[in-house]
């Protein structure tokens, strides 16, 4: 199995066997991500970070990535000064970045941006966010955060809780998480819910995923709660909105609820989902989560362009 | 045979596109590109034919004929559609058209924010994830149009 040259678009873009190829060789970034080990791997490539829309976390955890494996980072965050405002098509931006790097990171505003590019770009092509379509890396080290610490996909129960309908991540990770197996549980207001396509494509992939609108009882059994934010500009009214923010949020009540052994996942920023005494505890892996972003992009980076990082 | 004469004639050469799902006959000619500009083929359009198996449409085009890599676009809104090539007035070929694997520069995005809908140097790409019922999926934003029909460019 290979990934030289390939694009990363959407998790659908993955077979089972590359991603754990993926995470196999981000368990061996480990050392190389936390600055233990020091490699010179990528030393001569330059990545080309293409930020139409803000983004912290992602565009530094990929330069961290590129910089710890020994590589060189070009780029922009604020279109505004690019050839972009003058009208410049993305088809055009992406000729031309491609021809001065190696390897791209895009995220953009509209659904189908990465995939755009991966058409007109020769190197690889990763999609770092698409307006409210995919976005796979974050996917990528959501299944890695779960290997390090339950050791398993498979028959693992999986809580997603909050706005199931809207929120990028959740989308990619549910068809994840029923090809490798877990068993899904979606938790979310009504007006929230899992879109139906989301929900057939887990089917097609032999899941049968139960939805609940209580989270106090759906959390029961399960071995990973995942919350996502739920936005307030998703509801008209703000009472209402009041109302669905207090019942699902992550406290020490609730979770006097779940199993011994939870773990609770979180792809920040979050705002008040849960409950700030939890990251003291055992269940909170959300920081460690954040941090797993570079060993994963440090994976995939050197997947894609084909070098073997010792 | 006489009556349906008289509501289309018989066409000595050219292609007859029949079993369409009746209403869909315009958007068929639109997809198709017919009445092309460079041809004089006259075109015969009939619609809401009492058949067999409920109404349908039919469309004539004289003097040209459909070959079925042509036809196939049209399976998205017709498919049960079937294609007689007439020569000498004798149907010489008949076939089914047959849904391809991949939709290009046929549907649109109904998706506002896909970025096929955006001012850049690509047509509108979808897959065919289903047959029956068809249900196909933008390449770009992964979106599934709920109606096809309302969608065609």
């Amino acid at each position: 199995m290979n990934l030289e040259g390939k694009d990363l678009v959407s998790i659908r873009d993955l077979s089972k066997e590359e991603i754990f190829l993926i995470l196999g060789k981000a368990d061996e970034m480990l050392p190389f991500a936390s600055g233990e080990k020091r490699t010179k791997a990528l030393d001569g490539k330059i990545l080309a970070t293409l930020f139409f829309e803000p983004s912290t976390r992602t565009k530094m955890s990929f330069e961290t990535a590129m910089h710890r494996l020994g590589g060189d980072v070009i780029g922009f965050s604020e279109p505004a000064m690019t050839s972009i405002k003058k009208g410049e098509t993305l088809a055009d931006t992406v000729k031309i970045v491609d021809s001065y790097s190696d390897i791209i990171v895009i995220r953009h505003s509209m659904e189908g941006a990465a995939r755009l590019a991966a058409e007109f770009a020769d190197s690889p092509v990763i999609n770092a966010g698409d307006g409210a379509g995919r976005h796979p890396t974050q996917c990528l080290l959501d299944l890695f955060t779960i290997m390090k610490e339950k050791k398993r996909i498979e028959g693992l129960r999986v809580a997603l809780v909050g706005d199931l309908r809207y929120g990028r991540t959740v989308h990619s990770l549910a068809y994840a998480l029923a090809l490798l197996g877990a068993e899904l549980i979606f938790v979310s207001p009504e007006s929230l819910k899992m879109p139906k396509e989301i929900v057939n494509d887990c089917r097609d992939l032999g899941a049968e995923p139960r939805s609940f609108t209580n989270l106090e009882r759906a959390i029961k059994d399960v071995d990973v709660i995942y919350v996502t934010r739920i936005q307030k500009e998703r509801f008209p009214d703000p009472t209402e909105y009041k109302k669905v923010v207090g019942s699902y949020r992550i406290d020490m009540d609730l979770l006097r609820h779940a199993k011994d052994d939870v773990i609770v996942m979180h792809p920040l920023p979050r705002v008040n989902e849960i409950d700030p005494e939890v990251d003291r505890t055992k269940h909170a892996l959300y920081f460690r989560q954040a941090f797993y972003g570079v060993p994963v992009r440090m994976a995939l980076l050197s997947l894609l362009l084909g070098v073997d990082v010792k | 045979m006489k009556k349906k004469e008289l509501k289309i004639p018989l066409i000595k050469e050219g292609t007859v596109i029949d079993h369409i799902t009746a209403g869909n006959a315009v958007k068929v000619l639109h997809i198709l590109g017919i009445p092309e500009k460079t041809l004089d083929s006259v075109v015969s359009v009939v619609m809401n034919v009492k058949s067999k198996i409920g109404k349908k449409d039919i469309v004539k085009v004289e003097n040209r004929e459909l070959k079925p890599e042509e036809v196939n676009k049209i399976a998205l809104i017709a498919p049960k559609a079937t294609i007689n090539i007439i020569r000498d007035y004798e149907v010489v070929k008949k076939f089914k058209v047959h849904l391809p694997d991949e939709i290009v520069g046929i549907v649109r995005c109904p998706n506002p924010n896909c970025i096929s809908n955006a001012r850049e140097p690509i047509q509108s790409r979808f897959r065919v994830i289903s047959r029956d019922p068809i249900r196909i999926k933008c390449c770009y934003c992964e979106r599934e149009p709920e109606n096809i029909a309302d969608n065609i460019i």
